[in-house]
């Protein structure tokens, strides 16, 4: 099974497509970063503009940790459409090509062709997950330095700068469990189809539909919503809360890991019920 | 013919929607056999090797290869078999070396260099083995199926095809690696191929296949020289010759006359006694060429001339 994924690593990171991701991160953070330091104190307090009138604001809040918190919030929506571009091209890719062919029939189970690829999938989001870090708060730390962390979710709380850095490490890891609900839909589609075009696409129009529905405030739309994994998909922001809510944390990592698990789950069926006729 | 059967069928039939595309197919290769499997387009001929090669499932009946239920023993016996499915498709950005060393590994065969390396000398592309295979031309790339088939050293190797797109150079070239396949190394060989004449000079045994059903099977020498020939017969003096026909049993299988040449149906232990009889009356006979090819014979059995 490793070889399997090892090769399958390979084949994914010898495709330009791979790397759109890592570009289009790279370029957004160092942009964000970039614009701040130039601008300096006189533009970017904008999360705190607000708050001016009331507040007295002393130390370095302009600093690596609310620059990372910036950018994870302002991409996060974003990068479930770089992460698409690899997960519908994982099977279909194969069946464009005609390579099912010389997997299938090769002495290794559909099952380990299934698991390998989605395996290679994961890995694949949580490199890109790594790679926001780097850019975000490592990028972040290195132009601004640390300091404290002033997050707004249902109130103002601010962190002490020592109280931070595992905060953003919990909260890439559940940001890599929610790209993975992602991917992994984006595998299912393309194991039904023989054009990674199709659940490129699809995977976009559920994922911007869902997210709608779950913004608009009309009362049917609310009675659906928590049936929509979208809707658990910032579940990092409890990482940014205080006290944690680890009730609230874990039940909706415990739904994304269900998606997951159906949406791998049908694939393999699909996959292993399915006449290769590419 | 060793009689350890390597692939036996019964019954196949699969069916998509409203098409059956194999309708209760029984076929039987043997060890050492180059296996002519032969029908029109849309015989059937790739579902059944896909059926073969278990990219697709049976809606019924049963493939054994090596003795094992495909069913049940998938992976053993694809360890032990080598194929190109219809055209060789790869991965077209790594190279050809890669790309072997890819499908080597998931095969669990040795990929050392001087294996892969090997492997694409014997197709003749050793040269281009760092070139993407999107640079290779369908020629290339039929070779390079070949050479993915052979590299786990099967004993069984199932070939679609596998001329196609070749020059008439690497043709030759192909069939004779078949031959060097079947005679020195003892491997059965299951050949699918349109090219007719190919599988006539190849293949010791050939079914052919139509609407999804198996019309014949048999040694190759058996078939072609079963019925009725056409045999063209070469004389030096051809008013003479159909004078003494006219006059004896000959006549009924006289069929058409061309110059010097007299045109004959005959089954094939009448040749030897046409020619003695002419020869007994002083025509002299300059050959006698039994006309009927593969091809004669496999448009009169998907015709169902015969």
């Amino acid at each position: 099974m490793l070889t399997l994924i090892s090769i399958e690593l390979y084949k994914i990171f010898k495709k330009w497509r791979a790397y759109i991701g890592f570009i289009a991160i790279a370029v957004l953070a160092s942009i964000i970063n970039l614009a701040i330091y130039l601008t300096g104190d006189n533009g970017p307090n904008f999360a705190l503009r607000s708050l001016g009138d009331q507040f007295v604001f002393a130390g370095n809040l302009l600093n690596g940790y609310s620059i990372a918190n910036l950018i994870l919030q302002a991409l996060y929506i974003h990068i479930p459409f770089l992460i698409v571009l690899v997960g519908g091209d994982l099977m279909a890719g194969e069946a464009t090509g005609g390579t099912y062919r010389m997997l299938v029939t090769r002495p290794v189970s559909r099952f380990q062709i299934v698991t390998s690829k989605f395996i290679a999938a994961v890995i694949y989001t949580a490199l890109l997950i790594v790679w926001l870090a780097i850019m975000s708060l490592g990028l972040g730390l290195l132009i601004f330095g640390s300091g404290p962390l002033v997050a707004f979710k249902t109130k103002i709380v601010i962190f002490a700068a020592n109280d931070v850095l595992w905060r953003f490490m919990a909260a890439y890891a559940f940001a890599t469990l929610s790209m993975t609900v992602v991917i992994t839909l984006a595998f299912l589609f393309s194991s039904l189809v023989e054009n990674a075009i199709g659940p490129i696409v699809t995977t976009m129009a559920v994922i911007i539909v869902f997210i709608i529905v779950s913004v608009i405030d009309v009362s049917i739309f609310q009675s659906i919503k928590p049936y929509l994994f979208t809707n658990y998909l910032t579940g990092w922001s409890y990482f940014f809360d205080d006290p944690i809510d680890y009730h609230g944390l874990m039940k909706d990592a415990g739904v994304l890991a269900l998606h997951v698990a159906v949406f791998y789950g049908a694939a393999l069926y699909f996959f292993s019920k399915k006449d290769i006729l590419s | 013919m060793n009689s350890e059967q390597v692939i036996e069928v019964k019954g196949l039939t699969k069916q998509f929607r409203e098409v059956r595309a194999v309708n209760n197919l029984d076929l039987n290769v043997y060890k050492g056999d180059v296996f002519g499997f032969l029908g029109p387009n849309g015989a059937g001929k790739s579902t059944t090797i896909r059926m073969l090669m278990s990219l697709i499932k049976p809606t019924s009946g049963s493939i054994k290869i090596f003795g094992l239920p495909l069913e049940h023993n998938r992976r053993e016996i694809l360890r032990r078999v080598g194929a190109i499915v219809e055209k060789p498709d790869f991965y077209l950005y790594l190279t050809a070396y890669k790309n072997l060393e890819i499908l080597g590994r998931i095969s669990g065969t040795d990929t050392s260099k001087k294996r892969i390396m090997e492997m694409l000398e014997l197709v003749g592309l050793e040269k281009r083995y760092n070139s993407r295979v999107k640079t290779f031309s369908h020629g290339m790339k039929q070779r390079l199926g070949l050479a993915q088939a052979l590299l786990h050293e099967p004993d069984l190797i199932i070939l679609d095809e596998p001329t196609t797109g070749l020059d008439p150079q690497g043709m030759k070239e192909i069939r004779d690696l078949i031959l060097h396949l079947s005679r020195e190394k003892g491997k059965t060989i299951f050949l699918s191929s349109h090219i007719l004449s190919e599988v006539e000079i190849i293949a010791t045994r050939m079914i052919i296949i139509n609407k999804g059903t198996a019309k014949v099977e048999g040694t190759v020498d058996e078939l072609l020289n079963s019925g009725v020939l056409k045999v063209t017969v070469q004389v030096d003096a051809p008013e003479n010759a159909l004078s003494l026909l006219n006059q004896s049993r000959w006549s009924q299988f006289l069929d058409s006359r061309a110059n010097s040449d007299l045109f004959f149906n005959l089954r094939k232990e009448e040749i030897p006694e046409l020619n003695k009889f002419l020869v007994e009356n002083n025509v002299a006979v300059n050959a006698l060429i039994p006309m009927r090819s593969l091809e004669d014979y496999f448009l009169a059995i998907t015709e169902g001339k015969e």
